[in-house]
């Protein structure tokens, strides 16, 4: 287990080649080489992950003493203590010694004895009730004090669970493909160096946020991951859309910060501690306990899930940030950063589900801010031009979805469907990189079309992704998205049945969108100039790759009647029984729905339906063409879809515009004429009096009187000097004079 | 307890060797200017070199007491000594202090601004060197009332005869604002001298701020406790500036030189918030606590002020200028909570702000100098014309908006958490309010650094600039700025380095004000 | 009593010797005339010492003498200076102390 322990390796090599190509690469290395060092460390990493992924599936399997929950309490302290100082180790068996030992101890303490090591019955008992599966404690290994402030300690570590491996893999992956399929796609770029330096800090900011230890760090990873976004959008910054698009994407989460901030506040306010460990124990502990506090909490983080991962109503940055280079879109724009939202709510799912009283409710916050951004995403891509847009809207759409699942207390799906739709999504955004890499640095679909017999690989590998993403049977989004509709309709203890309706309009709106995307792109006749050509190699294998994803990762969450047949169930729901934190969830009473073959149909055929109605639309040229042109109402609504529901005319126009303007505009204007003013006011007033009392009390009445003595001086001396005649006898009858009078008086006195 | 040997001069030479330098170059003749220039980068690196001896020797155990302390007669008619001493909280703004200035005097090398006089400037330089260094050490009010006031004229000569085109109305602004300031402090000092008991009840009469601290304001009612902290709160919060008395502080910055700026920025004010945690709270922790919710008030109304300032300016100085306003509203906002947590954060802020700001005013003076203009629509596309300052541009814009890995994030973050749970039996909902409002000033940060970001070092270079070839950052800008840049990341990744110090005499203090207000 | 008498004279001749030396023109009449003031003094100091039957006063005189005969060496002296140099004696003619 040691990967699982040392996981904080992971971050920091992705970390030091940052530094490396930030700082050697242009001198040293030489810019044309750069991403050896970018692919090597992203390499490695990705080893890393893979080991550490199959660590925490033997730790699943074959739970060592110390891994189930009330046993490990007492280890460790001592585990870690030795390694990395004796303030950590002490925390952390204190914390686990009261929650886990008190509460789940008894609960749970039955069911090991039992269902430990018989994997295969894991599927079948788990479901409808409780957690059939051992209570798996993660590996926390927190090495240091990172500072202490005022009594309160912040750590520095590492939370590994199986939600972390699950993250690592997907992000070492894609990052990998990523960095090896922007050789190619980026090459003799002006600032390849820069390019490739930030492919790494995200990487390592990515990675740093996915195993946090506690919400501090959560906040530090996020804020990271977002600086890097806002560095790779306005990649190419001499352009100014770019820089608008990158301002725009870090304010809006600047602005979900707030949340985050207060949310994390509040949080620590009333756990009295960062770690999301003691956190989630806490609350999975007593349930209900500290509702409001969590409510709050929950809608404060919400807001920044809204920012992040492109929530309604702070979702218009993302579309904007398809500004940067693609390679960076499939990355940090669909398959990593912007699930950070949808993975901090699952690593924090015990605060969200008792807030928005996730189990006792059929509706919520979280669900519907979910299926309305799904709904209004999936709307707002047929409006779309742009092919990396349609796909933007495509992912706020599908991250709603994420969202939106998670609100009805489907963990599993949830994460499942992160999983599946990073691959597909990817392979999306590469493919249409590919395209544009093809047809002269385009994304308009209008200036594309009938590229299917250029570019074959793209094109094969693009279907594949779209019919994944349409959720077509066997592909991966199919089992993800069945999964999740089941779990609308499920709920907990009961279903949530609008946001059944939301999830099954989107499927149809999905495959229908996306259908319209390869028919404008690979099929008709070519509309562009020039001679379109497939990518070489080293693209379209990252795409392959991606594609193979799309199409077999949905074997990772199977449901048991599914592999019944081969005798295979023991590999059923392995994303479930590896990903899930049932240590934390067990104590919300978190339930999973059993398979459903009815709902798969229902899922199937709408998304059927939708490549159907579109197939038929373009291809055999029926339904009601010209229909915007013709039906005002038509017209209507598609000017407000084009027009993405006027939202950036109102934060841009009325929002910004009002506080750079008139706001800053006035508060500028009151501090130059009001403060400034009456400072200048008591200044020039002291001033004025001043001179007034310059000119009569200083020079008329106090210098006056010494003037007045000076002339008197002057004016007695002038006639005194007529006295010093120089004659002798003149000085004798003064003295004289003098004596007599003196002598008179003295005789008079006396 | 008091030093020996020669740790009981370290404090003194750190404060004075900037000063004897100096006079040494008083006395040298002005056309030997090489010599000049290096004797006054000889003392205040002499100093700064005691003042690494003083890192080393420092007891970190006991970063709560009083460190080289001397304690000699001074002006015995009234009572003041000769008191200086160094604890936790003072180890690292002396530290800013010192390593301030010969960056400054390095920055300004072969750069003196016009009218040049190389050796004036740097003795004005090195005799704010001594009163900024002096502040942070002293222990007796008025030994600390005299280095506060030296601190004023030399900057008053700096802006007033190196300063931009409005120069006399900025540094006579600015010399009389302070000075009024002073003057409201000094009627509080003198009435704590009066009016302070000990326990017993007799009359103290003294000026060691150690007693002071002990007596706690014991003696004096409430009433007049009050009235007292408002003359130190006004004295203190021209010098931070908070919100309603900050106005001296755009012009002064605008028209101040660079390493006028730089230095204003980075230490200047740090004495109002030093002296709110050292004097004003410390002393009278009863009017603290009724004064900390107008004071928190202030503190979030400047953040947000501040930050709209900021969106109105057309000047890259004068945003920089406003954007300190909002920054020291988070320092203050820290201290109105009262707690230790929030003094600790308000320390790191002014150690980070001081960092921070300090390199964006470098920046924008070098680009002052070769582009004779900071109007910000001017400028643009920095990154294309110096593309490494347009980096470290870029870099502490970041750091400036508080991005975690950054040593801003560390003055902002505690800052606001503070605010959850503020001490002393404040308004938990008021302060909660306070909270989310500075939140939201994050985000206003964020917008104003970044557009100014976006308007100069994004885009193309203006058609004004396009053809002039522009030096890129220059040898001297290096030695400069390197350390900044180190101190920035080096106490974002490590915050400890500060808090570890801070923290035992912050916890003192708020201890001690936990105690007087459940005592009474 | 004969006090008074000496006095008066005294007085007398103390008033002539004033008298002289404010009006009188010729600088040799002038220092006539403080020989006489002199002696109006001498003769006080030698009355008021027999009043007393105290030595003193007519030692007093001795002195005073010796030193008017030095006085008047010297002032004779420099009015033969003045009259080589300026061909008068005439006090009114000097006027080199004025202001």
């Amino acid at each position: 287990m040691w990967m699982l322990e040392n996981a904080f390796l992971i971050p920091l090599i992705p970390a030091l080649s940052f530094a490396v190509i930030l700082f050697f690469g242009k001198r040293v290395i030489g810019s044309g080489r750069v991403h050896l060092i970018g692919i090597t460390a992203v390499s490695l990493i990705w080893v890393l992950s893979l080991v550490a992924a199959f660590q925490w599936t033997q730790r699943v399997e074959h739970p060592s003493s110390d891994a189930i929950a009330q046993i490990s309490v007492d280890d460790h302290g001592d585990d870690h203590g030795d390694d990395h100082g004796d303030d950590h180790g002490d925390d952390h068996g204190d914390d686990h010694g009261d929650d886990h030992g008190d509460d789940h101890g008894d609960d749970h303490g039955d069911d090991h004895g039992d269902d430990h090591g018989k994997a295969a019955m894991h599927s079948e008992s788990g479901h409808g009730g409780g957690h059939g599966s051992a209570l798996i404690s993660p590996v926390v290994t927190s090495y240091s004090k990172w500072w202490s402030n005022g009594g309160v300690d912040f750590a520095i570590g590492t939370h590994v669970d199986g939600l972390t491996v699950l993250l690592l893999v997907v992000v070492a992956s894609i990052s990998l493909l990523v960095h090896i399929y922007s050789t190619e796609y980026v090459k003799g770029d002006r600032r390849y160096v820069h390019y490739y330096a930030f492919l790494s800090l995200f990487t390592a900011a990515m990675l740093f946020f996915v195993m946090a230890q506690n919400i501090v760090q959560l906040i530090v990873g996020w804020e990271l991951v977002g600086v890097c976004s806002f560095g790779l959008i306005g990649h190419w910054w001499e352009e100014k859309p770019n820089t608008d698009a990158a301002l725009k994407a870090f304010l809006t989460n600047r602005v979900g910060d707030i949340g985050l901030l207060v949310g994390m506040i509040v949080l620590w306010g009333t756990f009295g501690t960062f770690s999301i460990d003691a956190i989630n124990t806490a609350i999975s502990a007593s349930p209900g306990t500290q509702h409001f506090a969590l409510l709050v909490a929950a809608c404060c983080l919400m807001a920044a899930v809204a920012s992040k991962s492109g929530q309604f109503p702070l979702h218009t940055w993302l579309p904007d940030a398809m500004a940067g280079p693609t390679p960076v879109s499939a990355l940090i724009h669909a398959a990593t950063m912007v699930v950070a939202g949808v993975y901090m709510i699952a690593r924090l799912y015990p605060v969200f589900y008792d807030g928005f009283s996730i189990g006792t409710s059929s509706i919520n916050l979280m669900a519907f801010i979910g299926g309305f951004t799904a709904l209004m995403g999936a709307g707002l891509a047929f409006a779309q031009w742009d092919i990396k847009k349609v796909l933007a809207y495509s992912t706020v759409s599908q991250l709603g979805y994420m969202v939106m699942a998670l609100g009805v207390g489907a963990w599993t799906a949830a994460i499942f469907h992160l999983f599946t739709h990073a691959f597909f999504k990817a392979c999306l955004f590469l493919g249409a990189g590919s395209v544009s890499h093809a047809a002269h640095h385009t994304f308009d679909m209008r200036k594309m079309g009938g590229l299917k017999k250029f570019m074959p690989h793209t094109y094969w590998t693009f279907v594949i992704a779209t019919l994944a993403l349409s959720g077509i049977f066997p592909f991966a989004g199919f089992w993800s998205k069945d999964e999740i509709l089941l779990g609308a309709k499920v709920g907990q203890q009961s279903g949530y049945p609008l946001m059944l309706i939301f999830g099954c309009a989107v499927a149809f709106m999905t495959a229908a969108y996306m259908t319209r995307v390869v028919w404008y792109t690979f099929h008709g006749e070519y509309r562009g100039h020039g001679h379109p050509h497939e990518s070489p190699k080293v693209m379209t294998v990252p795409l392959w790759i991606l594609a193979g994803m799309a199409l077999v990762g949905g074997a990772f969450n199977l449901p048991g009647p599914v592999l019944k047949p081969f005798g295979l169930e023991g590999l059923a729901h392995r994303v479930q029984t590896y990903a899930e934190p049932s240590v934390y969830l067990s104590g919300l009473g978190l339930s999973h729905p059993d398979p459903s073959l009815s709902m798969a149909l229902i899922g199937l055929g709408l998304a059927l339906s939708g490549i159907i109605v579109t197939y038929l639309y373009f291809w055999r040229n029926m339904g009601p063409k010209g229909l915007t042109e013709r039906n005002k109402y038509a017209k209507a609504g598609y000017t407000f879809l084009e027009n993405k529901y006027y939202l950036d005319y109102l934060y841009n126009d009325i929002i910004v515009a009002s506080i750079k303007k008139p706001i800053a505009n006035s508060a500028n204007w009151f501090n130059q004429n009001v403060l400034d003013k009456a400072v200048n006011t008591a200044g020039e007033s002291a001033r004025d009096s001043g001179r007034w009392i310059y000119k009569w009390i200083d020079q008329g009445a106090i210098d006056g009187s010494v003037n007045a003595a000076a002339r008197g001086a002057d004016t007695s001396g002038e006639g005194l000097r007529t006295i010093q005649s120089g004659k002798v006898q003149n000085y004798g009858q003064l003295l004289f004079g003098a004596a007599a009078v003196l002598a008179i008086v003295f005789v008079i006195v006396i | 307890m008091e030093a020996t040997g020669f740790d009981a001069w370290v404090l003194t030479l750190a404060v004075f060797l900037p000063l004897v330098g100096a006079l040494i170059m008083m006395v040298v003749p002005k056309a030997y200017e090489l010599e000049v220039k290096l004797i006054g980068l000889g003392s205040s690196l002499a100093a700064l070199a005691v003042g690494i001896y003083i890192l080393f020797q420092f007891d970190y155990g006991s970063s709560s007491e009083l460190q080289f302390v001397v304690d000699k007669g001074w002006i015995d008619i009234i009572n003041s000594r000769y008191i200086i001493g160094l604890d936790g909280l003072s180890l690292p703004l002396l530290l800013l202090s010192l390593l301030v200035v010969p960056l400054c005097l390095v920055y300004s090398w072969n750069h003196v601004p016009s009218p040049g006089n190389p050796k004036a400037f740097f003795i004005l330089l090195l005799i704010l060197s001594t009163g900024m260094n002096g502040s942070f050490i002293s222990q007796d009010m008025i030994l600390f009332f005299v280095f506060f006031e030296i601190v004023l004229l030399p900057m008053y000569f700096l802006i007033g005869v190196w300063g931009g085109e409005e120069r006399r109305y900025a540094s006579l602004k600015f010399f009389l604002y302070t000075l009024f300031g002073s003057a409201l402090m000094i009627i509080s000092f003198l009435a704590l001298f009066f009016l302070s008991k000990d326990a017993a009840g007799n009359p103290l009469q003294t000026f060691d701020m150690r007693l002071l601290t002990d007596a706690a304001g014991s003696g004096i009612v409430k009433t007049t406790q009050v009235w007292i902290f408002a003359g130190l709160f006004i004295g203190f919060g021209i010098k931070v500036p908070m919100f309603p008395f900050h106005t001296w502080l755009p012009d002064a910055h605008t028209q101040a030189p660079t390493v006028g700026s730089v230095i204003l920025a980075a230490v200047l004010l740090k004495l109002g918030t030093y002296g709110f945690i050292r004097i004003a709270i410390p002393f009278l922790p009863e009017a603290a606590v009724a004064w900390a919710p107008w004071i928190g008030l202030l503190a979030v109304i400047g953040i947000i002020y501040g930050a709209l300032g900021c969106l109105a300016q057309k000047d890259m100085k004068r945003l920089i200028a406003f954007s300190s306003v909002a920054h020291m509203g988070f320092v203050m906002l820290g201290i109105a909570t009262l707690t230790d947590f929030g003094l600790n954060a308000a320390v790191f802020g002014m150690v980070a702000h001081g960092l921070i700001t300090g390199m964006l005013f470098f920046v924008a003076g070098s680009i002052k100098e070769r582009y004779h203009t900071l109007e910000i629509s001017r400028l643009g596309g920095l990154l294309k014309s110096v593309p490494r300052m347009g980096w470290i541009l870029g870099f502490a814009t970041m750091a400036s908006l508080g991005l975690p890995g950054l040593a801003g994030f560390w003055g902002e973050f505690p800052a606001i958490l503070s605010a959850y749970n503020p001490g002393a039996g404040l308004s938990e909902e008021l302060f909660r309010t306070y909270m989310v409002i500075a939140a939201i000033g994050t985000v206003l940060a964020a917008g104003y650094l970044l557009w100014l970001y976006q308007r100069t070092a994004f885009g193309e270079p203006t058609e004004e600039f396009a053809d002039h070839a522009i030096p890129d950052v220059s040898r001297n800008e290096w030695i400069a700025w390197v350390p900044f840049l180190i101190g920035i990341v080096l106490f974002g990744v490590w915050p400890n380095l500060i808090f570890n110090l801070t923290d035992g005499v912050v916890s003192s203090i708020t201890a001690n004000v936990e105690a007087v207000v459940a005592g009474r | 009593m004969l006090l008074n008498q000496f006095l008066i004279l005294g007085a007398v001749l103390f008033c002539i010797g004033v008298y002289g030396v404010l009006a009188r023109k010729n600088a040799v009449m002038v220092l006539m005339s403080i020989e006489l003031m002199l002696n109006a003094v001498n003769i006080n100091m030698v009355v008021f010492g027999v009043q007393h039957e105290v030595v003193s006063g007519q030692v007093f005189a001795l002195f005073i003498i010796a030193v008017a005969a030095a006085e008047v060496g010297v002032g004779l002296a420099i009015v033969l200076l003045l009259y080589r140099n300026q061909t008068s004696i005439d006090v009114e003619d000097f006027d080199l102390m004025k202001g």
